[in-house]
């Protein structure tokens, strides 16, 4: 029993420091391959001084923008009732079903400089130029804002679910006015919510490649400044810059874990929650109307990219709307080899991607849970870890690691072959799908196992008949999320893919490089198609197990 | 210590559509200094009806008023909670988890801006009040729920609320702690001499600590009096099936007399009080009743189905009783019969309680 734990954690160690541990330290090493010459470079550059202050800048004001959406959002969702909520809370997520790339572009063909919004606004009022320019800083802050307060909307919602309502009223009948009810009961019970959120808001903010790739303008930041370098040859200093990327982020998760775990209690009592229907006339017509406001504007991008996929390729020069709609956008993805082929790459890969990601990220799942094999808490670290790094980071220790065949390092040539973007997407997915395992065998009683054996049951039986039973909800959620994942990959693929082996994110980036925007916005459609056939799949099959 | 307030209620109603549960008319005062219990079985309103009077739920009519001692009124119904200044203790108490016991206590003082070093001094002065002196640095997760709910109780009482109100405090104690619990509470807020309203569905719990009882019963308010009246002379059927044990049959008042008839034999008793009109029954409570053996005369005839022992009686439950709907239980100081035997089941000459009979009980 014990010897097949142990030989089963060997392996998944050295499988995670296979893949996860050795490209970093890759990295790291490669930072100091000219001694200190390209830290010192580093820090002596003003391109990425200013690219670590943007970088910080718009994580910061990412989590602050995604807080001051998602945080009131959820408080008016979960604790009022009024006309058209249930509709409004159905549209609130709609944001994360936008793969990164196809939501950066909606934003463009709405708000960018020739976007429907720009020009509806600009023919409106019969100006000379564009009322905005939607690049720099504040124009990724804002898409960001968009995109990334879904987190802190469903963490949030999901406090406030098991959320006593009676501690509010106790605060309450206790004479404390609203604003202290907020500061001093309410808020400081939903820290883990709200820490949770920013942390996910902060890392995904910080490792954010589409849009300051698409609206950055002039403005660097840390992941695109990667991705320069590497193009320049200055493989040094791309290291370098991986290496400050990845020490942001773990210092700011140290950070908010710290914070974290001053505020650790236990919420007692049931969670009760009251919705407070709406009775003061003018919010009672107001609340359905500010909602309808916010659907559309959630609503929209969608809308877009659906609008732009049905029009003819080059024909949408300066007019508000494209002018022409055709169905030859499709028909040629359906069609035309060329274009075919990205399209079965995104899904093969994903799909070698993800068998891996089960069958690995259940083993460490099981070991984590119901063996005492040695090295557990190594094992939690490792599966952790590579959520703390970013994508550009982890693409670019696959680089430096996989380029050649030598067996005395444990290197393999990957980089140049198919192979090395499921790897990437393998990596990146082992902490969410490891997680929803976890999450799946922590809620099974962990004597099930033994009585299985104590009947006589073998090993492999056990694991057959119970376990896997188990863990299957975690098992089919982690699967669905790692595939929605590696379908739209965009951020690692546009380090390591080369052109056999490009994705549909990639085939999107040239088809709008080429003004193809139809067929850009054909693409994406087809990419939601395939997240929302995985997730129906999922559901499905969830269903039928059950 | 200032004067207690008491509080009115008026015509009070608050309707949930489609449940069909709620509080109707309910109009009743609280004297003040009072502690009155309100009872009933779950969804009966008695905890919409704290709720509205704790300012929660707004009634959809009626009026809620504080009476101060010298009789003026101050309308409170459409004032929020916070502004009624009345202590609340919730069922499963509503402590702040993040938040040591002293901060709990002190919160209310801290929503009225006392100075941080005077309130929390009088928090550690309420602790002392509830036997919890000590207790202040602790995590709330930390107590036993005893203690919890005397942490609860220190931080409405330590506002000097006007009211104090409690929803099911006892209810989540186990039961020699609530024995216990019960007796100190009574003789706590008398000490304190303040006006206070209590939900409670055991009537145990009520009869304990209460000076007076009111009975809800699907939204209405069917008895409020002492406990004594209410298990001596309960108003309806519904009052004397909740507040004790006892089985109903046919009677009718004849002068300060109660007839009882069970399969046509009529055995008499002191009236002790009717409610109601038209068919009445008469509330057989196993005080009410002896048994003995079989002989002629005004008695019911029945066999013992079940003897139990009782500490100073004994409790048998007789059946087989010519006309009657179930079978009776009959208090006796001896415990000479067994199950099987036939007995003849008496009135004692103790005053009856009559309410109208209920076709549906």
């Amino acid at each position: 029993m014990n010897k097949r734990f142990t030989g089963l954690a060997v392996a998944v160690l050295a499988i995670l420091a296979w893949s996860v541990v050795y490209p970093n330290l890759s990295v790291v090493a490669g930072s100091f391959a000219h001694g200190g010459r390209d830290w010192l470079a580093f820090f002596q550059s003003p391109a990425d001084h200013e690219a670590l202050v943007n970088t910080l800048v718009i994580a910061v004001a990412s989590v602050a923008s995604a807080l001051a959406v998602g945080v009131p959002l959820a408080f008016l969702l979960t604790r009022f009732e009024f006309r058209g909520r249930r509709f409004m809370s159905a549209v609130a997520t709609l944001p994360a079903a936008l793969p990164p790339l196809v939501g950066v572009i909606a934003f463009m063909f709405l708000y960018g400089e020739s976007g429907v919004v720009t020009r509806g606004v600009q023919t409106l009022f019969g100006l000379a130029h564009p009322p905005w320019t939607f690049t720099g800083v504040w124009a990724i802050v804002f898409v960001h804002a968009y995109t990334m307060y879904v987190y802190v909307f469903l963490f949030v919602s999901a406090g406030l679910e098991r959320y006593d309502t009676s501690l509010d009223e106790a605060a309450e009948g206790l004479g404390a006015p609203a604003a202290l009810r907020l500061r001093r009961v309410t808020l400081p019970l939903l820290t883990p919510s709200l820490i949770g959120s920013m942390l996910l808001v902060f890392m995904s903010a910080l490792g954010s490649f589409s849009a300051p790739y698409i609206f950055g303008g002039g403005a660097r930041v840390l992941s695109t400044q990667i991705l320069v370098s590497k193009l320049n040859g200055s493989m040094g200093m791309a290291y370098v810059e991986t290496s400050m990327l990845v020490i942001t982020a773990i210092v700011a998760l140290a950070v908010l874990r710290w914070i974290e775990r001053r505020r650790e209690y236990a919420m007692s009592g049931k969670g009760r929650v009251t919705r407070t229907v709406v009775r003061s006339p003018f919010w009672r017509h107001a609340a359905p109307a500010v909602a309808a406001l916010a659907v559309v504007f959630l609503v929209l991008p969608h809308a877009m990219v659906v609008l732009v996929s049905f029009a003819r390729d080059g024909a949408w020069t300066t007019q508000v709307l494209p002018p022409q709609y055709t169905l030859d956008n499709f028909r040629r993805l359906a069609t035309d080899p060329d274009l075919i082929q990205p399209i079965t790459n995104s899904v093969s890969m994903a799909a070698i991607a993800t068998a891996a990601n089960v069958v690995v990220c259940f083993l460490a799942a099981y070991l984590l849970v119901l063996s005492r094999a040695p090295g557990k808490r190594l094992l939690g670290l490792l599966v952790a870890l590579p959520w703390a790094i970013p994508a550009t980071a982890i693409a670019l220790g696959l680089a430096a690691t996989f380029d050649r065949n030598a067996l005395a390092s444990a290197k393999l040539l990957l980089v140049g072959t198919f192979w090395i973007l499921p790897l990437a997407y393998f990596v990146r997915n082992i902490p969410v799908v490891t997680n929803a395992i976890e999450g799946s065998l922590r809620q099974m009683d962990p004597t099930i196992e033994d009585a299985a054996r104590g009947l006589g049951a073998s090993w492999m039986l056990a694991m057959r008949r119970v376990v896997l039973p188990a863990a299957r909800p975690g098992l089919v959620a982690g699967a669905m999320l790692a595939a929605v994942a590696a379908v739209g990959e965009f951020v690692a693929s546009i380090v390591l893919y080369s052109h056999s082996n490009r994705p549909i994110s990639m085939e999107i980036l040239s088809q709008l490089r080429g003004l193809s925007f139809g067929t850009a916005a054909a693409y994406s459609v087809l990419l939601i198609a395939l997240v929302l056939a995985i997730t129906t799949g999922a559901r499905w099959a969830e269903s039928r197990m059950a | 210590m200032r004067e207690p307030s008491g509080l009115r209620l008026e015509g009070v109603s608050r309707r949930y559509q489609g449940s069909g549960r709620g509080v109707e008319a309910l109009s009743l005062d609280v004297r003040p200094g009072e502690l009155l219990a309100l009872i009933g079985a779950s969804g009966s309103g008695k905890t919409t009806t704290l709720r509205m009077v704790a300012g929660y739920e707004p009634p959809d009519a009626g009026r809620i008023a504080l009476v101060s001692a010298a009789g003026a009124e101050r309308d409170i119904t459409r004032e929020p909670p916070q502004r009624r200044g009345f202590g609340m203790v919730f069922q499963h108490y509503a402590l702040f988890p993040h938040m040591s016991v002293q901060e709990n206590v002190a919160f209310g003082l801290e929503a009225r801006r006392v100075p941080k070093a005077e309130r929390l001094a009088r928090a550690t002065e309420a602790l002392a009040g509830v036997g919890l002196a000590g207790y202040g640095p602790r995590a709330v997760q930390a107590l036993s729920g005893g203690e919890q709910q005397r942490v609860a109780l220190a931080r409405a009482l330590v506002i000097e609320p006007n009211v104090l109100l409690l929803d099911e405090p006892l209810s989540n104690l186990d039961p020699t702690l609530r024995q216990t619990t019960r007796d100190e509470l009574r003789e706590m807020l008398h000490r304190l001499h303040v006006t206070a309203m209590f939900v409670t569905h055991d009537q145990e719990d009520a009869f304990a600590v209460a000076d007076r009882v009111a009975m809800l019963c699907a939204g209405r308010l069917e008895q409020v009096g002492t406990p004594e009246a209410l298990y001596q002379a309960p108003a309806s059927q519904v009052v004397a099936k909740f507040v004790g044990r006892g089985t109903f049959a046919p009677a009718a008042a004849d002068g300060d007399t109660a007839i009882v008839t069970i399969g046509g034999v009529s055995q008499r008793a002191p009236l002790g009080s009717a409610h109601g009109t038209g068919d009445r029954w008469a509330v057989l409570r196993p005080e009410s009743l002896t048994a003995v053996e079989p002989a002629t005369g005004e008695a019911w005839h029945g066999t013992v189905q079940t003897r139990r022992f009782a500490g100073d009686h004994y409790v048998y439950r007789v059946g087989d009783i010519a006309g009657a709907a179930e079978p009776l239980e009959v208090m006796c100081e001896h415990g000479n019969f067994a199950e099987g035997d036939a007995v003849a089941v008496r009135l004692r000459p103790k005053p009856l309680a009559l309410v109208a009979a209920q076709r549906a009980s």
